[in-house]
């Protein structure tokens, strides 16, 4: 269970420095052009491995039960439904 | 520390899964955050990729530093707050209770920040309505589009945290009348959960409103 595992300070900080980190690096790349969209693909990256670290050692997501993994997966997951099949309808109707 | 927290109410077989169904619990709820934000962001790609350039345009005249300053600040609230449970599961109670402290205090310091930003909107005439002024006038209505998602978006965030600080402080309250113990410390987990989860919210929006603007 979750209250049983506790987390070293070591582990907490490695993974607060590596978010700052990517802050700093988000941030620095945002003033570069990197061309044809990536700007957009590089930062949502960053936003997503930033909110899985936050998730998995932050909020002990790696250390839960299967039946608690349904559960915030089941959230992300019809959030992506909604993303999937409105950006496929909204990005290929073409200019107007 | 009182033995009657330790004893689970009847309807589970043990404390163990009176625990894990506080945890699930609260992922249900933050489950219906993911779709309540989620809703926001979704018109947002919608609205960008509708009109890229007043988009671009209007998010350069946010200030990138002080939404970094701010993602750090909350970042580190974070960390305060991981270290804050951390010391509940110890049943560490005077280190919990600082750890609780710090991170109300950067939570006010993100708040300080954003209403300062939002101050700064009021007076170059970036707030949706009458007064709103766009120097690109040929996107001056498409702009005010960006800037009542910007609003919506870290005004919601802002409710957030001010709850969230409510939160906090009703823990410390609970913690100073001895109310955890290394064998019961559930609600300090869960604002934990919540308050990580915020810090997620505007882990995307800082790149989203901040950032994307500077490059298509």
């Amino acid at each position: 269970m979750n209250s049983k595992h506790v987390l070293s300070v070591r582990l907490y900080a490695v993974i607060f420095l590596a978010l700052i980190a990517l802050t700093l690096t988000t941030t620095g790349i945002a003033f570069i052009d990197l061309g044809g969209g990536f700007n957009v693909t590089v930062a949502l990256t960053i936003a997503v491995v930033k909110a899985l670290l936050v998730i998995l050692f932050f909020m002990h997501v790696r250390y839960s039960s299967r039946l608690t993994w349904l559960f915030v997966g089941a959230g992300f997951f019809w959030l992506a439904i909604m993303m999937a099949l409105t950006l496929g309808d909204f990005l290929t109707r073409g200019s107007r | 520390m009182s033995d009657i927290q330790t004893i689970h109410a009847h309807q589970f077989d043990d404390v163990e899964q009176q625990h894990e169904a506080s945890w699930i619990g609260m992922w249900v709820f933050l489950a219906t955050e993911v779709m309540f934000f989620g809703g926001m962001f979704m018109g947002y790609a919608v609205y960008r990729a509708a009109y890229p350039q007043a988009f671009a345009s209007a998010s350069n005249h946010l200030d990138i530093w002080l939404g970094a300053i701010n993602t750090a600040v909350l970042i580190c609230s974070s960390f305060t707050m991981a270290l804050g449970v951390r010391s509940a599961q110890l049943g560490a109670r005077k280190p919990l209770m600082i750890f609780l402290m710090l991170t109300i205090v950067l939570g006010a310091v993100f708040l300080g920040i954003k209403f300062t930003e939002y101050y700064f909107k009021f007076e170059e005439h970036l707030v949706p309505g009458g007064a709103f002024i766009f120097e690109e006038t040929s996107l001056a209505r498409q702009a005010e589009i960006f800037f009542s998602f910007y609003f919506a978006m870290t005004g919601m965030h802002a409710v957030h945290m001010i709850i969230g600080i409510g939160l906090l402080t009703a823990l410390i309250v609970m913690a100073a009348r001895d109310r955890f113990s290394a064998d019961y410390h559930t609600p300090v987990e869960l604002v934990g959960l919540y308050w990580h989860f915020v810090d997620i919210v505007w882990i995307f929006l800082f790149p989203l409103l901040y950032l994307l603007g500077r490059h298509l």
